[in-house]
């Protein structure tokens, strides 16, 4: 083993932390990202982990995964391969194998690394770092369980409890060999456990022998360092996708100065939503798990109908069963925020794995023609600014928005810095009282604001506008029931009318790079990471390209058009079989240029990947 | 103007009459249905409980019955099939001064509503449900429905049905349901009644109405619904008074081991303190279930009125109380000061 330690200066570094579901590697990853960001490192974080809760001891399919990406500036995803990887099994191991660059470390515990535990992981041999042709890594086995054990000896914990500390261990080596202080670790484990002592305790004892462990052996050629960044004045905390989701919701409704009602359902990946909003009952907010995921929207259609800021949260299964009421909330032209953190499908798929696969649902997974606002965010920081602004359309323009997230920014974190809400636009909803000029007799539901065709939101509890509406067509003047065609057809131009004059009310759409670039990279939601930094990086490497990167999908902002007729090669990069590619080919069917790259594997993008498969096309003739 | 002149006619300007609550729509039943009893029943009890128009909103699904929220001048949301339950619940939660009602049917809130009709039960939310029970889709020209008896021949059973039906009260029991009445729809001085006290129970309230299709199965409640055999068939169940039926009131149900029975009161020993009392509101709901399941069938009256009335927390009430025991021990601030007091907040200087 190599003894004179050197100390490296580096810009960036991802670490993975591996091991069985019951590892706690979920723990160790997330105390590791939240103490860098502390340190003032730019962070993104990627969780990854199986849908079984305990799949067997060991196995390759119960590998349970944390990653994070740490850096002093630019750090735009949770990145492709490894620097350092905790193997806290073989099966870790042989699941990351794939993933590891070359020259980096595996940190692996040797008392699990036995022939029984080899043997569970599907090794041949009792090698498995040659098995797998591991040799341009440099893997530092430590006896981490009885080392565990040994620290832990007098904490007064059970046997059990101790071998669960490993996790911290490791955790402890890994603070060494990235200079991470310990005090931040420290006070963040006495906030996780504040209600057992002992185990606060027992985990910063196990920890700090650890980070010790690494100090006095000098176990390795390299640690590194990586400086804080500079980054704009203010107060900042980590955040995950799902808590920004709940956070901007939150902040809507005390903008609007509405109560903010959530019906939901429990589903992978979105449930973080509806746990997150239950607990906010000191702003006031209903947040209510309901029978089935009908019941979670509708329970919002009715909450909207006495009017909250209502949202249901969901993913792909949950949206499917929403369809129906979504269509009536189009009919009845209430507001309400459906949030789809999408999944793996088609069907119940791959749970706990991330894809852009639902945006055909939301744009079209109606019957009738139904038009609603679609957005999507791009980054665990993005949704609480998409979740804001969708909760802003939702309100003035009386009509469901659909925000689609997905699972990797939905639990991956990165540092945010927390907002000044006087920078944030006023919301302002067209009460009917306040809004209609006529008198109150003569009022009928679906009159509408000449400037945006919105209808005005006559709430139940107010006096003189007792009125009725439904899911049947009704007639624009009178709101009354009416089937006349005539009626039918000027009601489907109407509501597709007030959908589009959205598009005056949204940001155009900005391109990154250069000017006279021949090709533009366009991409929407969650990959936004991964394809600035493959297109930064084609840049700098003198490539002729732009990027574009839509959070309005419906409306498209205004230049939309403009902007792609403009490029050589327009190259649409999506989780999913080409929807968003599609979708804008339909709507500018004169354009020639765009060309798709698509993965669905349920796994981020590769910047590496992107960036070979990019240049193959921009060098096509 | 006199003072007492100035009072009555404040008197008479808050009062509302069943009238306040039409709207000017036009009615869109059948001749001759059920719905327009129940529609009027619903009006009186309302200006009975002097409730302000803009305080009501009356939520529906799909079906005949469900039209009815717009003939209401009131707040009012024709919603899609079987979820008015789940909607109400929304309504209610969002602003508990409401007063919410669902018009819904058999096919409605029993089969594709089925569901969201048991969980607003069990969570005993303040809404008022009227379940309109034809035992038959209307709507869609002559199906059977959830509540058809078995071997019953319709459009989709030819050959008759071989699924036993659901008995509403038994559902609503099963659902730990703390309100359940029952009301026959020609009856409109029972229904007015039964809706007041449904009105003003605390908890989610069942009125099940038994309603006349007149097109598509017409006389299926004529045992119960017709004069000359409503008063020997029926039992009008009122808290705290005997349970007393029959044209000439003499007939009385008493306990018998563990079954109810039917009596001649001077008959074979019965006099009128064996009759049992009615008490709605035990919260065991044993006795309430017999009471609601006697059948012709078994020699039994079916019982109208309120056969059970029990006070129990209510979901919405419960649910401000925990927003406020928690406000009280949060300090009131904005968004952002609650950010800043999270924990794992750092500065950058």
């Amino acid at each position: 083993m190599p003894t004179n330690p050197v100390v490296t200066d580096i810009k960036q570094v991802t670490i993975r932390f591996s091991g069985d579901s019951g590892d706690g590697m979920q723990l160790s990853g997330t105390l590791f990202s939240t103490l860098s960001a502390i340190f003032g490192n730019e962070i993104a974080t990627f969780p990854d982990f199986p849908a079984e809760i305990r799949a067997p001891q060991g196995s390759l399919q119960g590998v349970s995964g944390f990653q994070v990406r740490i850096g002093a500036k630019d750090v735009y995803n949770s990145g492709d391969k490894t620097d350092v990887l905790v193997a806290m099994n073989p099966a870790a191991l042989k699941v990351n194998a794939s993933f590891l660059k070359r020259g980096s470390i595996v940190l692996f515990d040797t008392d699990s690394f036995q022939k029984r535990d080899l043997d569970k992981a599907l090794f041949q041999t009792l090698d498995p770092f040659a098995e797998l042709n591991l040799d341009y890594v440099q893997p530092i086995g430590v006896n981490i369980t009885t080392l565990t054990k040994a620290s832990l000896e007098d904490s007064g914990l059970e046997n059990k409890e101790i071998l669960r500390s490993k996790n911290m261990f490791a955790l402890g080596i890994v603070c060494w060999l990235f200079n991470r202080p310990l005090e931040i670790a420290d006070k963040l484990l006495e906030q996780k456990f504040s209600k057992k002592p002992l185990l606060v305790k027992a985990n910063i004892k196990a920890l700090t022998d650890g980070y010790n462990y690494g100090n006095n052996t000098d176990m390795t050629a390299s640690t590194y360092r990586i400086e804080p960044i500079e980054s704009t004045k203010g107060f900042y905390t980590d955040i995950n996708g799902n808590t920004a989701t709940a956070y901007g919701l939150i902040a809507a409704s005390e903008k609007a100065g509405v109560d903010l009602f959530l019906g939901s359902y429990p589903i992978t990946p979105a449930t973080d939503i509806l746990q997150e909003l239950s607990k906010r009952k000191d702003f006031g907010v209903k947040a209510l798990q309901m029978e089935d995921e009908i019941a979670g929207i509708t329970s919002s259609i009715g909450a909207s109908f006495a009017g909250c800021l209502a949202a249901t949260s969901t993913s792909g299964p949950g949206l499917s069963l929403k369809s129906e009421a979504l269509g009536l909330a189009v009919m009845t032209e209430l507001p309400l925020v459906v949030i789809d953190v999408q999944r793996s499908g088609p069907s119940t798929g791959m749970p706990t794995k991330s894809e852009q696969s639902d945006l055909n649902q939301a744009l079209y997974g109606r019957n009738g023609e139904s038009p609603l606002v679609v957005m999507a965010a791009a980054s665990p920081t993005d949704c609480f600014e998409s979740a804001f602004e969708a909760s802003k359309i939702a309100l003035e323009h009386m009509t469901p928005v659909i925000l689609l997230t997905d699972g990797y920014i939905a639990n991956g974190s990165s540092a945010w810095r927390i907002p000044e809400m006087n920078d944030y636009p006023d919301i302002k909803p067209p009460y009917v009282q306040k809004k209609y000029k006529g008198n109150a007799k003569e009022w009928r539901p679906y009159f509408r604001d000449e400037e945006t065709s919105v209808r005005y939101w006559g709430v139940p509890g107010t006096p003189e506008y007792m009125h009725r509406i439904g899911g049947l067509e009704k007639d624009h003047l009178t709101g009354v029931i009416s089937s006349n065609p005539d009626n039918h057809q000027l009601m489907v131009n109407t509501r597709k009318a007030k959908i589009e004059k959205i598009a005056d009310f949204i940001p155009e759409q900005q391109v990154t790079g250069d000017t006279d670039a021949d090709t533009l990279i366009v991409g929407w939601g969650g990959t936004y990471g991964h394809l600035l930094e493959a297109s930064l990086r084609l840049m700098a490497n003198g490539k002729k390209v732009a990027y574009t990167h839509f959070r309005h999908i419906n409306p498209l902002p205004r230049n939309t058009h403009e902007l792609l007729k403009k490029y050589k090669k327009v190259i649409v990069a999506e989780q999913n079989d080409g929807q968003f590619a599609a979708y804008l080919n339909g709507r500018f069917q004169d354009l020639d240029n765009i060309h798709k790259y698509n993965r669905v594997e349920g796994q981020p993008f590769k910047v590496s990947t992107l960036i070979e498969e990019f240049t193959k096309i921009m060098e096509e003739k | 103007m006199e003072v007492t002149e100035i009072a009555a006619k404040e008197l008479r300007y808050q009062k509302h009459q069943p009238k306040d609550y039409k709207s000017e729509n036009a009615i869109r039943w059948c001749p001759g249905c059920g719905d327009y009893a129940i529609l009027t029943s619903l009006q009186k009890a309302m200006a009975e409980l002097n409730i302000d128009p803009h305080m009501i909103a009356v939520i529906s699904g799909i079906g005949c019955s469900s039209r009815l929220p717009y003939y209401m001048n009131t707040y009012g949301f024709h919603s899609i099939h079987g979820r008015a339950a789940a909607i109400a619940t929304g309504v209610k939660v969002a602003n508990p001064e409401l007063s919410v009602w669902v018009a819904t049917g058999d096919g409605d809130s029993l089969a594709i509503g089925g569901n969201h009709f048991i969980h607003a039960i069990r969570r005993n939310v303040d809404i008022n449900i009227l379940l309109f029970n034809n035992k038959i889709y209307g709507l869609t020209k002559g199906q059977y429905s959830p509540t058809s008896d078995r071997g019953f021949v319709s459009k989709s059973s030819p050959f008759g049905t071989v699924e036993e039906p659901f008995r509403p009260a038994e559902l609503t029991f099963g659902a730990r349901g703390t309100f359940f009445a029952r009301a026959i729809d020609v009856d409109i001085k029972n229904q007015t009644e039964v809706m007041s006290e449904a009105a003003k129970h605390k908890g989610t309230s069942v009125v099940e109405v038994l309603q006349n299709c007149v097109i598509f199965n017409d006389g299926i409640h004529n045992k119960t619904s017709d004069r000359n055999w409503k008063a020997d068939n029926t039992v009008i169940l009122r808290h705290g008074e005997k349970m007393i039926f029959g044209k000439e009131e003499n007939r009385g149900i008493v306990l018998d081991g563990w079954n109810l029975k039917a009596v001649t009161i001077g008959e074979h020993g019965y006099t009128i303190d064996d009759v049992l009392v009615h008490d709605a509101t035990t919260r065991d709901n044993t006795l309430h279930m017999k009471l609601a399941l006697m059948d012709i069938a078994d020699g039994l009256p079916v019982a109208l009125g309120v056969i059970r009335s029990v006070k129990e927390l209510t979901y919405e009430k419960e649910y401000e109380k925990q927003i406020e025991e928690v406000q009280m021990m949060t300090p009131k601030r904005s968004f952002t000061e609650f950010l800043l007091n999270s924990s794992n907040i750092w500065e950058v200087k």
